[in-house]
């Protein structure tokens, strides 16, 4: 039984799958923010498997992509989250609602 | 030099535009030589243009100087031609003769050079009007006389009479300019053009008769509203609020003739349209003799003289209507001097007697004031019709045309016959309540003989008013040769008056009833002054209430309407509508905020769903 693809696929949407819940479920925003890690890598998973299966190149440009902004995004996100955390001495994101309607 | 005709305009503009700019700062009395010699040469420049029609060898002239609306084809052009010239040597004329006693006459205004700013800014708009080469430059000239025409009315805009006056007039020359406007919009869809050549050359085959009555019909509102005719006349009389030369200028020999000069201008379609001809002519005689009948009651000197212009502007459509061009036009010049002398005579009386207007409180001017007595004298035999003044060439020839049409326009003969009467009665009330009998004067009022730069120009118009008829009298119809090139060229048929002896007999006929009005006059008003009261003189001196009427049947319901569209429905449909979209917006987002929960993780079930929906519907589609 040779590991083909579809394998691939199916561990990247247990990954997304991981990710999402945790999303919805955690409330620490470092937390959270590791789940959506989890989700792009997820992702880059299919792009990696599926260029390599369907012996193109762009699957893999797109994942070096999405590497660099996920990156970026941290960055810029963990950023937030201490500036917050040093306010409120807390990371609880139900705690920050003030843009309530 | 006809080619150069623009610089007839162009002085004036000059003059209007300095004083515009500098006019306080060239003061008195520099702002008022400066308005008058820019028109004096503006004279001088057209009489020297006008030299090769008076001598019979001139050919009409079009001076193209830019294009205006180069698709619909429209030029800003000149035309230079015999009845173009007479319309400019008579505004430049007598408009350089009010220029000087307007220096004498609003000596110490405050807004002296003010005044003058306007004079000259109505000359160019009339010299636009009569000149200009179509429809279009005229209708620029046509707005421009009534815009001067309204800022001089209210020159004295402090006085809240004069500036309902200005108002008044401005709105009643809208209405007729509603029916000018649709006419030219008329002419311009059946011709493709608004110039004058175009339009009347090919006005025989392209104008079927039903549109030549509507569009002559149409010109005829407009032209009635701007020489104040049945039932458009009504802001004239008020119009006597603006200063006395403005009266003489503008609302006796020029501005209220541009009706008749558009009339003779357009006969070529008013010979396609006999019907609209005679309503022309009909609408003439009857505002003469309504008029007329008015002038008899009025107090006020320069009411009086408001009131006999009116009635010989009736005269005019009279004659334009019968198709007697040259008629019209003859007596549109002569009345221009005689009436711009009794306006500036009577404008002489009201300087001296300390702005007083009302003639129960004159009298016996005549030894104080003689040089005003006497051209005052002139003018009043010759609006009479007293032989050989210049009125009784060119009325007896609007009346001699008139009946020998024949038919039933011999009533309109009848009607002109009983106007000049009572134009001869009036004429000697005025004169014998202000210049005769014993002084009814207000205390401390000491009359005497104005400056000579007021008295010159009354002895100008004096010796005018006196030999003008001349020009065209039957043995040598020096005006009608003068004129017949406008008229041959569109192969427009003038009306003649009668041969043989039938002349004879009807200019004796109306010296009789001059005579007979003057006589009446005379025994009326030599003595003592008769007490006018009564019902009748009430319904003559506010003129048969005609302005109550139209207050109670237009202005009223006219106020009462915009009332409402203002108070209800402006403010509270319109604003309604505004106010209600913003009340349905916030409404609709009251609705939405709830959605905004602050917890991220809804927002993230919200994304979810939504993906989890499209994933599904992309599915079902069954396009993987």
């Amino acid at each position: 039984m040779s590991v083909g693809p579809a394998w691939y696929m199916a561990l990247a949407a247990v990954l997304f799958g991981i990710g999402a819940l945790g999303i919805l479920t955690r409330r620490n925003a470092l937390v959270m923010f590791m789940s959506i890690e989890l989700m792009l890598n997820a992702v880059n998973l299919t792009f990696v498997a599926a260029s390599r299966a369907l012996g193109g190149i762009e699957g893999q440009v797109a994942v070096l992509f999405v590497m660099v902004v996920a990156a970026a995004e941290v960055t810029v996100g963990l950023a937030i989250i201490v500036a917050v955390f040093r306010r409120r001495a807390t990371a609880s994101v139900d705690e920050l609602a003030e843009l309530a309607g | 030099m006809t080619d150069v005709i623009w610089l007839v305009v162009l002085f004036p503009l000059i003059g209007f535009l300095a004083l515009l700019f500098f006019g306080k700062r060239i003061g008195e009395p520099r702002a008022g030589y400066l308005g008058s010699a820019t028109v004096i040469v503006a004279f001088v420049l057209a009489l020297i243009a006008a030299f090769d029609f008076i001598g019979g060898e001139g050919e009409a002239h079009t001076v193209v100087l830019f294009e205006w609306m180069p698709s619909l084809g429209l030029d800003v052009a000149f035309l230079w031609d015999p009845l173009s010239a007479a319309m400019t040597l008579v505004v430049t004329g007598v408009g350089a003769l009010i220029h000087v006693y307007s220096i004498g006459y609003m000596h110490g205004d405050p807004r002296f050079g003010r005044f003058f700013t306007y004079l000259n800014l109505f000359i160019v708009s009339m010299l636009l009007l009569v000149l200009g080469d179509n429809f279009g430059v005229l209708f620029v000239g046509w707005e421009l006389v009534g815009l001067s025409s309204y800022l001089l009315i209210s020159f004295w805009f402090t006085k809240p009479s004069a500036a309902a006056a200005g108002k008044k007039a401005f709105v009643v020359n809208r209405v007729g300019d509603v029916g000018f406007l649709v006419a030219l919009m008329l002419i311009f869809s059946s011709f493709g053009s608004l110039a004058y050549g175009e339009v009347f050359e090919h006005a025989p085959e392209v104008l079927s008769g039903g549109m030549a009555t509507a569009v002559t019909l149409l010109l005829l509102i407009g032209a009635a509203g701007k020489s104040a005719q049945l039932p458009l006349y009504v802001w004239l009389p008020d119009a006597m609020e603006g200063p006395t030369p403005v009266s003489a200028l503008i609302h006796a020999a020029t501005m209220v003739t541009a009706g008749v000069y558009l009339v003779a201008r357009s006969g070529a379609l008013f010979e396609l349209a006999p019907t609209s001809a005679a309503i022309v002519a009909t609408v003439g005689a009857l505002t003469a003799l309504f008029a007329a009948t008015i002038a008899v009651g009025q107090k006020d000197i320069k009411r009086v003289l408001a009131y006999s212009t009116i009635s010989q502007l009736g005269y005019m459509f009279m004659a334009v209507g019968a198709a007697a061009y040259v008629a019209g036009v003859f007596h549109l010049v002569t009345h221009a001097f005689f009436k711009a002398l009794l306006f500036l005579g009577a404008g002489s009386v009201i300087h001296a007697m300390a702005d007083e207007q009302d003639m129960r409180k004159m009298g016996g001017l005549r030894s104080k004031m003689p040089i005003t007595f006497a051209t005052m004298a002139i003018a009043w035999l010759a609006i009479s019709g007293i032989p050989p003044l210049a009125g009784f060439w060119s009325k007896d020839e609007i009346l001699a045309v008139v009946f020998n049409r024949g038919g039933a326009w011999i009533a309109l003969w009848v009607i002109g016959l009983i106007t000049a009467g009572l134009t001869a009665f009036y004429m000697t009330r005025l004169m014998y309540m202000t210049f005769f009998g014993a002084p009814r004067w207000a205390d401390g009022v000491e009359p005497h003989e104005s400056p000579a730069l007021m008295t010159m120009p009354l002895v100008a118009l004096g010796v005018a008013s006196a030999f003008a008829g001349f020009i065209n009298t039957p043995w040598r119809l020096g005006f009608e040769h003068f004129l017949e090139p406008t008229f041959e060229r569109f192969e427009v048929h003038l009306a003649h008056p009668p041969d043989g002896i039938t002349p004879w007999i009807l200019a004796i006929v109306s010296v009789l009833v001059a005579l007979a009005g003057i006589a009446i006059g005379r025994r009326r008003y030599g003595g003592a002054m008769p007490a006018e009261t009564g019902l009748w003189w009430d319904r003559v001196e506010n003129g048969y209430y005609v302005d109550d009427v139209y207050g109670t049947t237009l202005v009223l319901p006219g106020k009462r309407a915009s009332q409402v569209m203002a108070f209800a429905f402006d403010a509270k449909i319109i604003d309604g509508i505004v106010n209600g979209t913003g009340t349905a917006v916030r409404a609709f987002s009251k609705a939405l905020r709830p959605l905004q929960t602050g917890l991220v993780r809804s927002y993230g079930v919200g994304i979810l769903a939504g993906a989890v929906g499209l994933l599904i519907w992309f599915l079902s589609r069954g396009g993987v």
